[in-house]
């Protein structure tokens, strides 16, 4: 079946999800985001390429550093920035989102940076848009979150540039986390032969060693000479019901300190998506220690999405 | 046609730079060619001359119709641009195009006292107000024709001549 987010020549055209993706349009990302982290550290901090285009964030759902992040992305592209919060609690699913989509597309957007609750509502509205238009999918629902992803790869790529020698474990709330599953489709896209997911089972998804992973229950046995700890946020928001007794029994089984982490090899790095929940699943002294690289996954990340909009932006049907 | 050698029009080149060298000048070399040459012009001029790599993906004025390229290199200007004297360093001049990106980008680093264009050959055939001030040759190429620096596998320069692909 064709790939929805792929032109018929095979070039990215709207990015909806990691998965299904070929490693050298990752690597063309990945390479191309290394070239837009020199343009943050010049005096003028701004390239030409988006300039006269207009790019939509339309947030279904709050995340201020997503936002934020494209809305730096897209203005130092040159782009015109709009920003939507769109609040979809009184609003019907499906028609009320398309309509606003074609009330932009008449104003002449040119991309859609969509944040959604509901997984799929990124696949629907590049299905629905004029062949000029570009969506990138900024997390819908638990399916996907793929600039995220792909800022994890590129952040963990800087710090151990031999992928193909790797041990990654993702720990905590895999089941309710896109980022998880964008994270594992990347690192096994571009070669990484060892990822582990670490979890109570409760919170990790019906057969998720489908997805090539390693399952460890016992975190410190999961930990043992890892190269990378990626951790998740615990969604609270996103629980129904009891599936956990606690969050201080959460961290006691889960929560990275220094000691869980001085089981990892000694030069490991940690990472985490944000916002973190201090004390929850990870230690403050981990979060701010020099094993942490949580701010500069921040950074990166504007890099990425620059590079994503700008490889979009230029392929048009 | 009989192509000229290359590695001699390097040694003119390097000639043609030595006098307008000054404490402020630095040079700057157009991915790939132009950084190919820097390369080689460094021990010439000498290894202390300050250089960097203009990779003019970003700025190139035919975005829209082709897209982003895949082999997209970081520039790297590991000097203040501001007030400097810039020898700008391509191997084929042709349009002017890419010197005019080149231009754009060199200027959102800081604002230069003066920008010299150094070029292995100039092929004719510009569309902008742009040329270069050194060309080691000066050589009419017919536009269906591609001229290329390439490098031997010793690092030497050789030029070639073939039809472009998408002509």
């Amino acid at each position: 079946m064709h790939n929805p987010q792929l032109t018929k020549e095979g070039k990215l055209k709207h990015l909806l999800s990691i998965e299904g993706l070929p490693k050298s349009i990752l690597n063309q990302i990945l390479d191309t985001a290394e070239s837009f982290v020199g343009v943050a550290e010049r005096e003028v901090k701004k390239v030409p390429l988006m300039r006269g285009k207009t790019v939509c964030n339309i947030f279904f759902e709050n995340s201020t550093r997503t936002r934020t992040t494209f809305e730096i992305a897209a203005k130092r592209l040159s782009a015109d920035v709009i920003n939507l919060n769109v609040n979809t609690s009184s609003q019907s699913k499906g028609e009320t989102i398309l309509d606003t989509i074609n009330n932009l597309t008449a104003m002449h957007a040119d991309m859609f940076v969509i944040r959604h609750a509901q997984s799929g509502a990124a696949h629907l509205i590049a299905k629905h848009v004029a062949p000029h238009v570009h969506v990138v999918n900024a997390g819908d629902g638990r399916h996907s979150h793929p600039t995220q992803g792909l800022l994890d790869v590129f952040t963990i790529r800087h710090y151990k540039p031999d992928m193909h020698n790797l041990r990654v474990a993702i720990v905590g709330d895999v089941l309710h986390s896109r980022v998880a599953r964008s994270e594992i489709h990347a690192l096994t896209t571009l070669g990484v032969p060892e990822v582990r997911v670490i979890a109570p089972k409760t919170l990790l998804p019906e057969h998720v060693e489908k997805l090539g992973v390693h399952v460890y229950h016992d975190m410190c046995e999961g930990l043992r000479d890892v190269d990378v700890v990626m951790m998740l946020r615990l969604q609270s928001e996103r629980m129904t019901g009891a599936m956990l007794p606690s969050s201080q029994e959460f961290f006691k089984t889960y929560g990275l300190t220094q000691e869980k982490l001085d089981l990892a090899k000694p030069d490991a790095i940690v990472m985490h998506p944000g916002p973190m929940n201090r004390g929850v699943e990870i230690d403050s002294a981990v979060a701010d220690g020099n094993q942490s690289v949580i701010l500069p996954q921040v950074t990166y990340g504007i890099a990425v999405r620059m590079a994503v909009m700008s490889i979009l932006a230029g392929n048009s049907e | 046609m009989m192509l000229p050698d290359a590695e001699v029009l390097l040694a003119s080149l390097a000639e043609k730079i030595k006098p307008i060298l000054s404490r402020e000048t630095a040079i700057v070399g157009i991915h790939s060619g132009g950084a190919w040459i820097v390369e080689r012009l460094l021990p010439i001029l000498g290894s202390d001359l300050e250089h960097g790599i203009l990779d003019i993906s970003f700025y190139r004025d035919d975005f829209n119709k082709r897209g982003l390229r895949n082999d997209t290199k970081p520039s790297q200007i590991p000097f203040e641009v501001q007030d400097r004297h810039i020898i700008l360093v391509d191997d084929v001049f042709y349009t002017g195009r890419t010197i005019r990106a080149a231009m754009n980008e060199l200027f959102d680093y800081g604002r230069p006292a003066s920008i010299t264009l150094a070029v292995l050959v100039n092929r004719g055939g510009r569309e902008l107000p742009i040329a270069p001030q050194i060309a080691a040759a000066e050589i009419e190429i017919h536009k269906t024709q591609n001229l290329q620096l390439e490098r031997d596998d010793k690092n030497l320069f050789y030029l070639t001549l073939e039809p472009y692909s998408n002509a």
